[in-house]
């Protein structure tokens, strides 16, 4: 067997999880557009009910810098979680050490039985996702919030190639979005660079 | 001094497989007449179906391909979307256009497919031993209405011909017969029309021939002939559309 | 110049591949999860003078692609399960007429209405039965995006080439992910067809083209002739292989689920186990030597084949191996998909069972 690849192997399982229409399926697709554009090996993979709106949906994306082979997986590094039936589906099954970024709008600890023994071993962190959205006036928009927070955490690229995934995304006809899609990234990116120094001034 | 009658170029010179008195081999005749008086054999692709007919290939000497039971109009379809120059007709009984097939004949005729159906209609299943259509007349015997065809158990005979009269896909609906010399000529003149319409991409062109199976209607070839004088009373012949 | 890399679904990748591999006419029938080709082919095929047609059902489209490819044009139809079930007398008459082209099966869970998530549940009728009669098809089963795009492509020209329609056997794992797809120019042969096709008995005789022999001696000798060509195909045959020596166990797979299973089998091989991997790409003609050859040369004592169905292609490792090794069969029914964790477990009860010393 192989050995010669010693250095350390990148790879970032992250699932995104909510209600239809809370753009699941869209924020998932455009980080795996914007990872290829920055050159990782990535696979997007959507699983949603019968339901067009208003179902419960998800999808697994992986950007690995190595040939990914399956698209599954059972247990993430990363989980997104816009609302409560996710977070009790997804929080499981997510690995021990692992992150996740939940939406503290729709999901609230009181409301959790056996919350701490649930996320042992799990980081949580709590954003108010559609606050966020609505504070900026596009209430609809908390899934690139989502993004754009945990873009800041994970590095994952650069902004010009959200920007180019994002034009991409969205076509001729929804290009007039860009702008509003931009300004909720950078709402969460901004959010999280805040907390993360007031965290080292601390 | 004009020649009054010669063998169609079209049609190969080889004895018919059919049944004493039936009408398949005047109706193969007629259609190899009619190409080659349109000058058109050397682009015309015929579809072979199911039934006493499928041995089409053996007598008409243009491009044959045979289709599963009823689906020659999707076949034809798939042909003539691929290559519209070429000039495209199915050959099908009324078991296989109106019954297993009606679903691809009716979509066909509604799209305004630009090919030409010779419909033959003996009122039974020819190949199979004479078993019950949809075009069967009511109280007609067949080997699966032992005691006629009764409305109320097997329904009532189809009017395709008519039927197609109202499809604006269509650009020539008919029904003909050949059971007499005089029909004989006018039923050419019909199927030429068809092929002309079909060359001009006028729409889906429809020849409904009303055909004698003295076998299966146990008769003798001359009784089976005027009995389609007598199937004309519910299958009445005509032109149901012509778009001109 | 780089080739553009761009970012589809398993359907889309398909599609792709189609027109790559010079696709001229489509012809099918709207069934979840597949709808994204024909879509696709909507778009695609008028501008470049191809035909797109939507057909009133499966057994009309079937047809029509029989009428399509007698007259010479490359043409192809796409379809799940239930729907694929429906074009099965056609595909009888496809191979009975020689009558080359491209069907693509995005398989969901059966039987019956079953469901929309992914499955393997067709196998049996993509390689034994398509139809009717003794008929074959070349079945390909792709694994990526990557593959999807150039064996749908190559899949235009061997349908050409041996006169006989081509499977490319996928799921709805595989069609509804999404992965980059380089698309690179691909050298698809351009095969004459102007010795069979009918366009008109023009300075030639006319041609037939049939099925029905009624003559015994003629119809044994036309199935003879078929069963000939489809020993030619093993010429197409395609396969992955992972085992360098030492492996213990071998794991067999085809389509999405090898890529779980390789996922779980590269897992296993860095922490040290001694797992093979075995993924046919060709499905017919399944490459039973290949398979054979790996086990016996590497002295592979047990094989587990894992499969999204009750158990099917574990019939043909068995012909392949005629006894040799102690063969597994891990099967999950449709909607039951496994994640790479659980079969690394399944691998490793096995490596660790009475037969072997504990790893």
């Amino acid at each position: 067997m192989s050995r010669i690849m010693k250095k350390k192997s990148m790879k970032y399982e992250i699932i995104f999880s909510g209600f239809g229409g809370q753009g699941v399926l869209f924020v998932g697709n455009l980080i795996a557009l914007a990872g290829m554009y920055q050159g990782f090996n990535v696979s997007f993979l959507p699983v949603y009910g019968p339901e067009m709106r208003g179902g419960t949906c998800h999808c697994t994306v992986l950007l690995s810098d190595k040939e990914i082979a399956s698209p599954l997986v059972y247990e993430p590094g990363y989980l997104v979680i816009f609302n409560l039936p996710s977070f009790l589906k997804f929080i499981p099954r997510l690995k021990r050490g692992g992150l996740a970024l939940v939406n503290k709008d729709l999901v609230k600890v009181e409301e959790i039985e056996h919350y701490e023994t649930l996320c042992a071993n799990k980081k949580i962190l709590w954003l108010p996702l559609n606050t966020w959205a609505e504070a900026i006036g596009m209430p609809l928009a908390l899934n690139l919030c989502a993004l754009g927070a945990l873009n800041k955490l994970l590095g994952l690229f650069p902004e010009e190639i959200l920007i180019k995934a994002l034009r991409e995304m969205l076509g001729k006809e929804k290009l007039p979005l860009l702008e509003a899609n931009l300004k909720a990234y950078r709402k969460g990116f901004e959010e999280v660079e805040a907390y993360e120094s007031s965290l080292t001034k601390s | 001094m004009s020649q009054l009658f010669r063998f169609p170029q079209s049609l190969k010179k080889t004895l018919f497989h059919y049944c004493p008195g039936c009408h398949h081999s005047l109706i193969h005749r007629l259609l190899c007449e009619v190409i080659d008086e349109l000058g058109i054999r050397e682009k015309t692709v015929g579809i072979a179906s199911i039934g006493c007919s499928c041995f089409l290939y053996f007598y008409i000497d243009v491009d044959i391909v045979e289709a599963p039971h009823g689906r020659a109009c999707s076949a034809a379809t798939g042909i003539k979307r691929a290559r519209p120059d070429l000039l495209v007709f199915t050959y099908q009984g009324d078991g296989d256009f109106a019954a297993i097939g009606l679903g691809d004949s009716l979509h066909s005729a509604s799209r305004g497919e630009k090919f030409t159906v010779l419909m033959i209609n003996n009122t039974l299943y020819g190949m199979t031993g004479g078993q019950v259509s949809p075009t069967t007349p009511l109280c007609q015997k067949t080997t699966t209405t032992p005691l006629g065809r009764d409305p109320q158990v097997h329904g009532y005979p189809m009017k395709i011909a008519e039927m197609l009269g109202n499809f604006e896909g269509v650009a020539l609906s008919a029904r003909v017969a050949v059971n007499n010399p005089k029909r004989v000529l006018s039923a050419k003149e019909v199927l030429k029309k068809a092929f002309l319409y079909q060359r001009e991409a006028k729409g889906f062109t429809y020849v409904e021939f009303l055909s004698a199976c003295p076998v299966n209607w146990k008769m003798d070839p001359l009784s089976a002939t005027k009995y389609v004088d007598k199937l004309t009373e519910i299958f009445p012949l005509g032109t149901f559309k012509d778009i001109g | 110049m780089r080739n553009k890399r761009v970012l589809v679904k398993g359907v889309e990748a398909v599609a792709l591949g189609a027109l790559e591999g010079g696709c001229e006419c489509y012809f099918g029938y709207p069934i979840t999860p597949q709808n994204e080709i024909p879509e696709i082919m909507s778009v695609e095929l008028p501008p470049r003078g191809g035909v797109f047609l939507q057909a009133e059902s499966e057994t009309s489209a079937i047809n029509m692609v029989l009428g399509a490819s007698a007259v010479g044009t490359r043409v192809m139809t796409s379809s799940s399960s239930p729907g694929i079930s429906l074009m099965s007398e056609g595909f009888s008459y496809l191979i009975a007429l020689e009558l080359p082209c491209v069907i693509v099966n995005v398989m969901r869970g059966g039987p019956g209405l079953g469901g929309i998530e992914a499955s393997q549940g067709d196998y049996f009728q993509a390689v034994k039965a398509p139809g009717h009669g003794d008929g074959k098809f070349l079945v390909f089963a792709p694994y990526s995006c990557q593959e999807a795009y150039e064996l749908t492509a190559k899949a235009f020209e061997l349908a050409d080439k041996y006169r006989n329609p081509v499977m490319i056997l996928s799921d709805a794992i595989l069609g509804q992910m999404k992965e980059p797809l380089e698309l690179k120019p691909l050298k698809i042969k351009k095969i004459s067809k102007e010795g069979w096709a009918l366009t008109g008995a023009k300075n030639r005789p006319a041609r037939v083209i049939r099925s029905l022999f009624l003559d015994s001696a003629e119809l044994a000798k036309r199935n003879l002739t078929l069963l000939r060509k489809y020993q030619k195909m093993e010429r197409e045959i395609r396969f992955e292989k992972m085992a360098e020596g030492g492996e213990k166990v071998l794991v067999v797979a085809f389509g999405s689920m090898a890529r779980i299973c390789k996922e779980a089998v590269l897992n296993l091989r860095a922490k040290g186990y001694e797992v093979g991997f075995f993924r046919p790409i060709t499905l017919f003609p399944y490459p039973k030597k290949a398979l054979a050859e790996l086990v016996s040369s590497q002295k592979i004592k047990k094989i587990i084949v894992f499969e999204l169905n009750c158990g099917q292609m574990v019939e043909d490792v068995a012909l392949s191996l005629k006894g040799m090794g102690k063969l597994i069969s891990k099967s999950y029914p449709p909607s039951v998909i496994p994640f790479p964790e659980d079969l690394e477990r399944e691998i490793k009860k096995c490596l660790n069972s009475s037969d072997f010393p504990r790893v």
